[in-house]
């Protein structure tokens, strides 16, 4: 199994020093995400990618009419598979990596678990016939933050996404075609958005070290030398790859409109404060608005195609 | 302007100067068979007149390792004879710790896992594993190979790499004129960059990147905004 290279002392120092001084690596502030663009194709209903900076996600949406579960004979079905290629990053070879299984579970806890879709309303007949909506994840580029461009890719998608209309008449049940009547959108209650942050530890060594891996072990002591002081501790959001690999924790808060937190991870890592994790919730708050607006229009830019058409 | 031409995998390419007894070159992505030579990568046919050098240029971000190539590498590994370098390629490099400016049995470079190295590949054939020298076998002497310390590593395209080494291209002259740095530059996609300050080296590292696809002149105006931006 492919590892993913650690990234150098060199660049883990420089990223600690910039830091430090307030300053990421691409310009932005700390508390600054990428600027998310969303692309749909007019053609393809349900169909979203989208990329931060350089990470890029596709989500594609389909539907097939399935038979339910016998325990919930009038509930619609939500799959989500996620696919990671190996040209996302080289560390994703087809074996499962924790971070991968990390991934899909979130995208899973985000979307199924807090219950957006109106899994109802994909009933056909209860218990023979129901909908089956299927979302899947490609990973297409990995520069950080896969789980937030997934999950608005993802929301993005089902909310543009129209399925074909459906008439029952006695047991006879038939489904119309695009042509023949207006597709239907799908019931959303509300949309859940992703927002990872990333927490650092500075601590003095490091600062101090200013030429890197300078004079061989000595180098490797002070950048990962644990019992040096704490001097600071640091959130970004939205980190990038190196970010990532730099980090000391992650945290992924899932938030929508009113305010219910739908999802929250956090793997591992440093200890964190309740009044941080608190701060970040409401930081996450505030950056998802803009984005719950975004994913909105995806169903009027889709019924706006339709019109013109 | 020359006219640049496209080719396929398995055309054949023409040389003009295949007729003057001059010495020919071939970088990544050219294969001489008998007295042809053939593209094996698909891309632009690019050429550089110092040293009459012609290759491929194609936008891809994996590492395929050619001998001679500078590279920079990050350690990741260290045995008695050998330190373990990845450069981005299939399988890591080798890099024999007596392979430096006056390296001996007794006196070796004591490099820490993390660390990053700049040198040039010795050998690199499909069935054994690239091996790295930072040290000029002839002289003896490190011409600029060797340990990088401080400064950062920026991640760009092959094909940008390998126009950086030209000299007409202009990002590196524009960004010199501005601030004090130094660079490596690796033909495996890294290049390594320091100056004095920080927000210089994320300025020069950014500049970089962006640069690859600006004539020119947009290389001065973006330069010239990212260090309004950065404050230098």
């Amino acid at each position: 199994m492919v590892r993913e290279v650690e990234p150098s002392l060199n660049e883990k120092t420089f990223l600690l020093q910039a830091l430090h001084q307030g300053l990421r690596l691409d310009g932005r502030s700390p508390v600054e995400r990428r600027e998310l663009e969303a692309e749909v194709n007019p053609q393809d209903l349900g169909v979203v990618t989208v990329r931060l900076g350089q990470t890029k996600v596709t989500a594609s949406v389909s539907c097939e009419i399935v038979r339910p579960f016998p325990d919930r004979p009038t509930e619609g079905l939500l799959v989500i598979a996620s696919e990671f290629g190996t040209m996302a990053s080289p560390a994703f070879d087809g074996q499962r990596s924790d971070e991968e299984v990390f991934i899909a579970r979130h995208v899973d806890k985000t979307l199924r678990r807090s219950r957006c879709i109106d899994l109802e309303g994909l009933c056909i007949v209860a218990g023979e016939k129901v909908w089956s909506i299927r979302v899947d994840l490609h990973f297409l580029d990995h520069d950080g933050s896969l789980l937030d461009a997934a999950c608005f890719a993802a929301i993005s998608a089902l909310t543009h996404f129209r399925r074909p209309d459906v008439s029952v008449i006695g047991e006879e049940v038939t489904v119309h075609s695009i042509e023949e009547r207006n597709p239907v959108p799908l019931g959303i209650h509300h949309y859940p958005i992703c927002i990872t942050f990333a927490f650092f530890e500075l601590r003095e060594a490091t600062l101090n070290n200013t030429s890197g891996g300078e004079g061989g072990s000595g180098g490797a002591a002070t950048a990962a030398d644990p019992t040096a002081e704490v001097i600071q501790q640091l959130c970004v959001v939205d980190p990038t790859l190196l970010e990532e690999q730099a980090c000391k924790g992650r945290m992924s808060v899932s938030i929508n409109s009113h305010h219910e937190i739908c999802a929250i991870s956090k793997a591992g890592g440093m200890p964190l404060d309740h009044d941080l994790i608190i701060e970040c919730s409401k930081h996450a708050l505030k950056m998802a608005r803009p984005l719950i607006t975004k994913a909105k229009s995806f169903a009027t830019s889709a019924t706006a195609k339709k019109a013109t058409k | 302007m020359v006219k640049q031409q496209v080719v396929l995998p398995g055309e054949v390419v023409p040389m003009p100067d295949a007729s003057q007894a001059k010495l020919l070159r071939l970088g990544p992505g050219l294969l001489q068979t008998d007295k042809d030579i053939h593209a094996v990568q698909a891309g632009l046919v690019t050429n550089n007149p110092v040293g009459n050098a012609w290759w491929i240029s194609n936008s891809k971000k994996r590492y395929i390792p050619a001998a001679g190539e500078p590279v920079v590498g990050t350690v990741t590994g260290r045995s008695a004879e050998y330190y373990r370098i990845d450069i981005g390629s299939a399988y890591p490099a080798q890099l024999p710790v007596l392979a430096f400016e006056g390296a001996t049995k007794r006196n070796r470079p004591n490099l820490a896992i993390g660390t990053v190295v700049y040198g040039y590949l010795a050998s690199a054939s499909r069935g054994m594993e690239p091996e790295m020298s930072c040290v000029n076998a002839k002289t003896g002497e490190a011409d600029g190979y060797g340990e990088l310390k401080g400064g950062f590593i920026t991640k760009c395209s092959i094909s940008l790499c390998q126009r950086l080494l030209d000299p007409r291209t202009p990002i590196l002259a524009l960004l010199a004129a501005r601030l004090p740095l130094d660079v490596a530059i690796g033909l495996n996609g890294r290049v390594w960059v320091a100056s004095k300050t920080i927000r210089g080296t994320i300025l020069a590292g950014n500049a970089i990147t962006n640069s690859e696809f600006l004539s020119p002149k947009q290389c001065e105006t973006m330069v010239d905004q990212l260090c309004t931006t950065m404050k230098l």
